[in-house]
Formats: structure tokens, sequence, C-alpha cells
């Protein structure tokens, strides 16, 4: 085994080497870095702004971040899967339509919940029909139905919005979870939270999921139902963001369908930043709630700010973006490069 | 390895989110329903104390102003007479907007905006109720709201600036042309589209205004329509030339159309002879005012919008108004300007931009 030989190579370089190597294997975990650079937008966040370490930016702003944290759960199962879905945004906004489009003729919100995560599963499984059955990339399809569903709820509901639902259930989605400062749409979060991590870390379907993304020819030749598997991670996307855009219709009590564009950029920010492989098969939803935490904190010390512009979001999460990607990729080429050259010396001295 | 059942752990997960929402199912419909989630008014905590036109204007004022977007000329413009009425008043103001103009794009602004605990919000609304939750809480906590340029809930800010009414833009257009035609001869509209909403109100209160006796001598002869499209108005122009040999005068009341009809004017034989009037800006009409193809043609100052808007926030801060109609107060250069109903403040009737006033303008 290769790691035996740079560890034993190790321990004849230095007594200290075993110190080094649990300073590494604690650093070496990505949620350790998420957790280090939480701690220092703590700081941070507070130079730029008193008003950032209150209970009132955790609620506002995880209030503002609760349809991309949504989103975010089942898009990391797709992810670690070796797949995408960009179209989770435009299936809010399609969500948010119909909602309108439903309250308009005169059904009661109790009957249109239900009606929109089945249009949102419907998308999902169009999304994944595509992919699994005539075999697209899912970057190339979900691209085109971002486009496609966004169009749809435009043609739902128009340039409209629709605003009289009822003070119920919006407050419902905008008010605080049993008199604490935590908002019901973060509760909601917590839940469907705990529900995605026991599906993707303990249950043999999130094990055939990571199967998938590592190698899917490997799992599909060890009896995978691989395709179905991939429709149903497809599926939930859908419905999870159909659920988002009834959360963001009550909570802002607006139906639209230009609500929440570009929030599928933040969704897939908040996936790689938390450590999920763009290449599948690694990461954990723990990763993704830090990722979460972190985006939002470093919108709320932007807008929080007096002198940075709301560009700044913009070039901050794109940044993270390539940097999530490229940090993990980095870090791997320069151990690699490390245990060449160490072996080549090993060769040397023998 | 058996796929274990995704398809119940899938419906399970729904089934927890729909339980977790129909905490209370009360089947409440739009039918029965009264409207909404109107449920405290934004001015509650206004009301007390009642008014002092003489209360002393609030020293280092700090306003948050949100327009509709960033990066908007149109709209910077506007938010400068913001600035302008807060240093001339002793305090500061700072625009924070959202980058796309989305219906809840300004909700995380407004949040951000109230924990820094400014005086006033005054702001563009891009949805008119996807705003009002957010504002409404500040509202409580005791920041003045004033809306401006595009309005949002009445019951989520304390006063709206509007920049025009559609009265006084058909009256002043329609004096602007008789003013140019000398009371007398055929004119023609150029609007945009058939059925946009603001063209077509400003076309009938011209239509009234024309009824009246001092301008019995002015005969509107056609309504046509370049759809806001830069050829298809500059083609509509020509039209109306060729089909009215005797025609004075156009209207356009649209910044694309009167842009087109005075480019076509400006090559044509009939330059100077027929007049031309409309909603435009000074930046894109001046080359025509200095070549004597259009002699007049009105706007609302955008900056004069934003200016109003800083000193009706001031006044509110400093308890001289509270947003109910008569309410009266002093704009600094603007001056007096009473409160209209549903707490509405008109800028006032359009600003004629001529040569000898249309470099005084950069919009």
């Amino acid at each position: 085994m290769p790691t035996e030989t740079v560890v034993s190579s190790e321990a004849q370089l230095a007594d200290r080497a075993p110190a080094r190597r649990d300073w590494r294997r604690v650093l070496g975990r990505w949620e350790a870095l998420l957790v280090a650079l939480l701690g220092a937008l703590a700081i941070a966040g507070q130079l730029i702004s008193p008003e950032f370490l209150t209970t009132d930016s955790f609620t506002t702003g995880s209030l503002d971040f609760s349809e991309v944290a949504l989103m975010a759960l089942p898009l990391a199962m797709v992810i670690v899967a070796a797949e995408i879905d960009l179209s989770v945004a435009s299936v809010l906004a399609v969500s948010s339509a119909l909602m309108a489009y439903l309250w308009n003729h005169g059904q009661p919100v109790e009957a249109i919940i239900p009606i929109c995560l089945v249009a949102g599963a419907l998308c999902g499984a169009f999304n994944g029909l595509l992919v699994t059955r005539l075999g697209l990339p899912s970057l190339a399809v979900t691209i085109g139905t971002l486009a496609l569903f966004r169009g749809l709820a435009f043609v739902v509901i128009g340039d409209d919005s629709v605003t009289d639902f009822p003070a119920t259930w919006t407050d419902r989605a905008f008010g605080d979870f049993a008199g604490t400062f935590v908002p019901n749409t973060i509760v909601l979060f917590v839940v469907l939270a705990a529900g995605f991590a026991v599906l993707l870390h303990a249950t043999p379907f999130g094990r055939s999921v990571y199967a998938i993304g590592a190698n899917e020819e490997a799992a599909y030749f060890s009896g995978l139902r691989v395709k179905r598997i991939k429709l149903i991670l497809f599926t939930l996307s859908g419905t999870v963001a159909a659920l988002a855009g009834v959360v963001i219709t009550l909570r802002n009590s607006t139906g639209a369908a230009n609500v929440g564009q570009g929030l599928e950029l933040t969704a897939v920010t908040a996936v790689l930043l938390g450590g999920v492989s763009i290449f599948g098969g690694r990461g954990t939803i723990a990763g993704v709630i830090l990722a979460l935490l972190l985006l939002g904190g470093i919108q709320k010390a932007l807008l929080l700010s007096e002198s940075i512009s709301s560009y700044w979001i913009q070039i901050v999460t794109g940044a993270l973006l390539i940097g999530s990607v490229l940090g993990p990729n980095l870090v791997r080429r320069v151990a690699g490069v490390r245990r060449r050259s160490r072996s080549l010396q090993e060769e040397e001295s023998s | 390895m058996k796929p274990a059942r995704p398809r119940t752990l899938g419906a399970l997960l729904v089934a927890l989110a729909l339980a977790l929402f129909a905490l209370a199912a009360c089947g409440e419909t739009k039918n029965d329903s009264s409207t909404g989630s109107s449920a405290q008014p934004g001015t509650s905590s206004q009301a007390e104390g009642g008014v002092n036109p003489d209360a002393p204007i609030k020293k280092g004022m700090k306003t948050v102003s949100i327009p509709k977007q960033l990066g908007n000329p149109y709209e910077e413009y506007e938010h400068s007479g913001i600035d302008e009425a807060l240093t001339e008043l002793g305090g500061s103001n700072r625009i924070s907007g959202p980058t796309d103009a989305g219906a809840s794009t300004q909700i995380p602004i407004i949040n951000a905006a109230v924990q820094q605990k400014p005086s006033a919000i005054i702001i563009a609304g891009n949805d008119p109720n996807a705003v009002a939750p957010a504002l409404k809480q500040a509202a409580q906590r005791g920041v003045k709201i004033v809306g401006m340029d595009s309005d949002v809930a009445p019951d989520a800010r304390s006063v709206f600036i509007n920049q025009v009414t559609t009265q006084l833009v058909g009256e002043g257009q329609v004096k602007s042309i008789s003013n140019e035609i000398g009371g007398k001869g055929q004119i023609a509209i150029l609007s945009a589209t058939a059925n946009a909403t603001n063209q077509n109100a400003w076309i009938k209160v011209m239509k009234e205004e024309l009824k009246k006796p001092e301008y019995k001598d002015i005969k509107l002869v056609k309504v046509a329509y370049g759809d806001d499209d830069d050829q298809k108005s500059f083609q509509e122009t020509q039209g109306l030339i060729q089909a009215y040999p005797n025609l004075k005068g156009i209207i356009s009341p649209t910044t694309v159309g009167v842009a087109a009809a005075a480019r076509y004017l400006s090559t044509s034989p009939q330059k100077g002879k027929i007049k031309l009037t409309g909603l435009g800006f000074p930046n894109q009409m001046r080359k025509f005012v200095k070549n004597g193809t259009v002699e007049e043609f009105q706007l609302w100052v955008p900056k004069d919008v934003g200016y109003l808007a800083g000193q009706a926030a001031a006044a509110l801060v400093a308890g001289r108004i509270t947003g109910k109609e008569g309410e009266k107060f002093k704009a600094g250069r603007l001056g007096e300007y009473t409160i209209g109903a549903n707490g509405e403040i008109v800028l006032g009737p359009l600003t004629t931009f001529t040569k000898d006033n249309i470099d005084k303008f950069d919009f």
C-alpha cells in the first residue's frame, strides 16, 4: 500500500511526524475548513458591522436563505451521483406561479400545496427521464429546462403577481417558531435536512448513490438499478424545489413567475462549497449545511456593510463556486506531486 | 444490494413536509378570506404624538434608499436627488439595491437596512406586496417608510412620491402642442403599443382636454402606434405626414416614439414646420432641440422625484407630517407640498424642456 510507505518514510524523517499526521487528518477534512471559515467570518462580519452577530441577523438572514437551503439538500444527492440539476430555481418559479394561478381560481391553500409538489415532481421526473432514458447529459438537459420551466411559469401567470394569500398561511411561512428567533422555514429545513442526512448516510439507497457517483459502470455491474435511482433523485430535487416555491410564495405573500432568478447558482455553490465533489461520489449533508451557514453569513455581512455594493454578493458567490471546485483539486494535485517526488527519493536512496 | 424502497422514502419526505405545513388546516380560499396579510397598518407607530409643522429636522439623520435595481442610469439620477436633499439637511443617504428586479430581491436589502437603524427607508418597489411584510416590520421598529416612483402597498408606507399623475400628463402635453402650433390645426398622436395602459390613460385625458374651448381649433386626426420600437415609430411618423398633408403637430408621449419622430423630422423638408412634442429624455432630445427640429418637449425631472422623497422622509422623521391627507410640509427648493388621498404626494406638472433650459439637465 502506497500510504504505508509514505507513513514509514515520514516516520524515519522526523519524530514529530505522528503529530503532523493528526493535524493533517483534522484539517484535511473539508468540514473542518468550513468551521474555521465560519469562525473567520464571525470575526470579519463583526468588524464590518456590529449588527452582524445578532439574533436579528440570524432571523432575517436565514429567512432570506431558506429556499436555497431547501433546494441544496436533494441537489447534494444529485451531485453525489455525478449528475447536476440547474433547473431548481425555475421549478421553484413554476410552483410559485401555479400557486398564484390556483389561488386566483378559488382553491384553498391546503389543496394548492400538494398540487404544486406534484407539479414539481413531474418537472423533476421530466429532467430524470431525459437523462436516464435518452442518455442525455444532465448539464445540457437542466440548462434547457432552466429556460423551459421559467418560460412555463410565465405562461401560467404572465407578468402578474398574486398577493392576497391568507394571513394564516403567510404568517406561518414568515413567522418565527414558537416565539423563538428561529423562522418556521428553518424548522422545516432542519426536519428535511435530518431526513436527507439519514437517506444519504444511513440507508442502502444512500450507499448506492455514492456507488453510482464513484463509478457508474461498476455500480451498474454490481446490480444497482442506476437509471431508476437517478430518476428518483431528479424527482426528489423537483419536489423539494417546488416546496421551496411554496415557501417563497407564502413567505413574501407573492406568487409570481420572476421569483428566485439565479438561485440555482447559489444552491450549486452551497453544495460544492459543502465539499460535495462535482465529479460525484463524495460529500456530506453536514458539509452542505455548514456551507449554507457560510454563504448566508457572507451575504448578510455584505448586506450590512455600509460601503460594499450588492454586486459583490454575486462576485463572492462566483468566486466561492470556483474556489470550492479548485480547492480540493489543487490539494489532491499537490499531494500527488509530493507523493511522487517522495517515492522517487526512496528509489534513489535504496 | 437492493435499493431499499426509495419510493417509500421519497413519499415519506414529502408527507413530512406536508404535515409540517398543514399544521392547522382551515380550508381558507380566496373567496372567503378578507384580503391577505394586511393586519397592522404601517403607520400605526407614527400616529402617536401628533403633528408639529415646526418640529426641528433631526441632525445627522441617516436614510437608506432602495432602487428597483442597481445600474439603471435613470434610477441612479433619481436617487441622486435623495442624496442632495439629505446632504442639504445635514444628514446622509446610502443607496442599497438588488442586482436584479425580481419580485422578492429587495427583501434582504430591506432587512439588512433595518438592522442598521436608519431614520427612514425610501423605496421604489419592484413588487408592491412582496416587500410589504418586511417594510411593516421596519415601521414597527420606528423606521419611516417613503414609497417613490413605483408604489408599494399603501399600508406598508407612510407617503408615496408620485412623479406625475395621468391628468397632469394629458393636460401638459396638449398645452405644449397648442403652444407650438399656435392653438390651431390638425394634430396626431404617436403612441407606444395599442394596449399600453399608461399610454391609453394619457390619450384619454388628452382627448378630454381637446374638448375645452381654448383648444376648439385643434383637431386630433389620428392615433398611430409605434410599439415603442425605434424603426416602427420612424415609419409611422413618415406615414402620418404623408397621409395628412395639413398636419401641424405630433404628440408622442413615449421616449422612444418622440426620439424617432424627431429623427425623421430632422431630415425631412417639414423640419420646423410640423411641430413635435412628447415625453422625452433631454440627453436623447438635445440635438433635435439645438438644430431646431423640436421647440419643446416634456418630462418630470427624476432628480426632483428623489429630492422630494428625501425632504418628505425628513419631515416624517421630524414629526412635521404623519402621512395623513391634507398635511403640508416645505420641501426645500421645490416649495410647499400637500399630502393627497392615500398618502400620495405628486411632484407636480411636467417640466418643459426648451433650448433655453435643456443644458441644465443631464439624464
